[in-house]
């Protein structure tokens, strides 16, 4: 009975298919069940302790932000120090990702482990060591160290990305630029940056997220200048934050905007098996 | 001859490139990388004063009170969670990941991204959540109640638990992103050409599927696994000092416990566990630059 056959195998091919979908609500429930809860106790009407129940609608942790300065500022902060970190981490990995493919030198089997280490290492454990270092050379502890130490950690990141793109990069495209004519210079922005331009951007994406993310190998080089996660571990201690939520409402918010109106086409165009 | 003097006019732009462009990382990473790593292991050999300064009178009093019977408990702890851990994220982990990377959706790139997109919630803050939705006056216990599961509310904070979901919580993604892209590159021929050749999709599963996503989850584990060991703060919020974790051994002696020396010896045998592990990953084959990207 080849007609019932196939309408059974079609019924059981359902059934899998609602378990899947299934599992997989239930695992994208477990990922945003605390920005949820987030959410929904930023327009909380509890003044006591932040892990209340619901008590009722109000905008008031909004209004209330407004006139926390000190938490605005630490936000300040944590968008500079990413802002300068990226570049400057893209920059130097990237000049970095390039030379050592194209130059052989003394000591670069020691380079490329060294890269390796903050990957792979603890973040506490980098923390503790530039900590120690900061303290040793005397290097007040604030915005500077702050930028020393993401850069250092970004750098590998940047470093990987550029170089995925450049497995597949033939150096004879630049031979044939300065044949031409073109000089150095203009052969590197005009052929070898655009060309790594994928690989550039996706790691100055991933060094902007890891020094927005990073707790714990700031929280060691501080000092004064406190980011927006350290505010927010001081506010947890003390156990009174609500302007908090309000405040991570608002950056989820806009980065939900801006990932819309930039990678909107990932919305819109159909699939298409690549 | 003609050619070689062109080599040798060569010579010099080129060892000006390289220095520009090699000179920057690599001054970052000898500063900022290997000495700060070498000056902790010369610390910990280090003893302290009265004051709690570090003295250069060397010693292994350090690594000697690492063995104290409370440490031990506290790194079998660590070890304990780290791996619980790593098997729960395979465990959630692959079934999703393979769901999602072998879908024929339209918003395939979608789903990818749902992933990525709570990271831009900061994870303390989030973590800062999960102790809200727990909490004795917490949202699950107001449920439980409300619905008379039980009469009063259920203490389920500052358990080893909470801390290991709290762990799965925040590094999960690092699990499901390396399968993801191991699933996506399976050759769906393979897996047609099992069928044909009738075996059961069971043992499709462990013949072909496995070996040939095995990289993944040796990359994947190796990044939940290690970090586990250093999350302080999750075991701090979530396990508030009943799960102390290696992390925070070594967090306190930086900060309220004022003993440098001990913290960098800590340090220490998290840096050669590290090493062990990731020699461990290259002996099964593990691409170091798979880690990064």
């Amino acid at each position: 009975m080849p007609w019932g056959y196939e309408a059974m195998m079609t019924r059981k091919e359902k059934n899998k298919r609602i378990c899947m979908a299934i599992y997989c609500a239930v695992v994208y429930l477990f990922l945003f069940l605390p920005i949820a809860v987030i959410v929904v106790n930023s327009f909380n009407a509890t003044n006591t302790k932040p892990y209340m129940s619901w008590k009722g609608f109000t905008f008031d942790w909004y209004v209330k932000l407004w006139s926390n300065g000190s938490l605005l500022e630490a936000f300040g902060t944590t968008v500079l120090l990413a802002v300068i970190s990226t570049i400057l981490s893209t920059m130097i990995g990237t000049l970095g990702a390039i030379g050592m493919y194209k130059y052989r030198f003394r000591g670069k089997t020691l380079i490329d482990g060294l890269l390796y280490i903050p990957v792979v290492i603890p973040e506490i454990v980098l923390g503790i060591s530039l900590l120690t270092i900061f303290a040793k050379a005397d290097i007040p502890r604030g915005m500077l160290t702050l930028v020393l130490a993401h850069v250092s950690f970004c750098i590998p990141f940047v470093i990987f990305n550029v170089r995925a793109r450049l497995s597949g990069y033939d150096l004879s495209i630049e031979e044939a630029s300065m044949d031409l004519g073109a000089g150095r210079l203009r052969t590197f922005f005009e052929i070898t940056i655009p060309v790594l331009m994928p690989g550039i951007t996706g790691g100055a994406l991933l060094a902007f997220t890891l020094s927005i993310d990073d707790v714990i190998i700031s929280y060691f080089v501080y000092g004064q200048t406190k980011t927006y996660p350290l505010k927010v571990m001081e506010s947890v201690k003390s156990g009174v934050a609500p302007d908090v939520n309000a405040l991570s409402t608002l950056i989820l918010i806009v980065t939900a905007v801006f990932v819309v109106l930039t990678q909107g086409d990932l919305f819109h165009r159909k699939y298409t098996e690549t | 001859m003609d050619i070689e003097r062109t080599q040798k006019r060569r010579i010099r732009p080129d060892t000006l490139s390289a220095i520009l462009m090699v000179g920057p990382v690599t001054l970052v990473m000898v500063l900022l990388v290997a000495i700060p790593l070498i000056y902790v292991a010369a610390m910990s050999f280090c003893s302290i004063d009265e004051f709690y300064n570090v003295t250069s009178d060397l010693t292994m009093d350090n690594y000697v009170r690492l063995m104290d019977a409370d440490y031990m408990r506290i790194y079998a702890r660590s070890l304990f969670i780290a791996f619980v851990t790593t098997i729960l994220c395979i465990l959630i982990g692959y079934p999703f990941s393979y769901i999602i990377a072998r879908t024929k959706s339209r918003r395939k790139k979608v789903l990818y991204m749902l992933v990525i997109i709570p990271f831009w919630t900061n994870s303390l803050i989030r973590i800062y959540g999960w102790r809200s939705f727990l909490g004795t006056n917490g949202w699950l216990n107001s449920l439980i109640i409300a619905l008379h599961i039980t009469d009063g509310p259920i203490d389920m904070l500052y358990r080893n638990g909470t801390t290991i979901l709290g762990m799965v919580y925040c590094l999960i993604p690092f699990m499901i992103l390396p399968l993801y892209t191991a699933i996506e590159k399976l050759d769906a021929s393979l897996l047609e050409a099992s069928y044909d050749l009738g075996a059961h999709p069971a043992r499709t599963f462990l013949e072909v599927i496995l070996p040939l996503t095995s990289g993944g989850i040796f990359s994947g584990s190796l990044m939940v696994f290690i970090p586990c060991l250093g999350y302080f703060f999750v075991s701090d919020i979530l396990g508030g000092g009943n799960s102390d974790m290696i992390g925070n051994l070594i967090e306190r002696q930086f900060q309220s416990g004022n003993n440098w020396p001990l913290g960098a010896a800590l340090s220490i045998v998290l840096i050669l566990l590290t090493l062990i592990l990731v020699k461990i990953y290259q002996r099964l084959g593990g691409d170091m630059d798979a880690l990064g990207v």
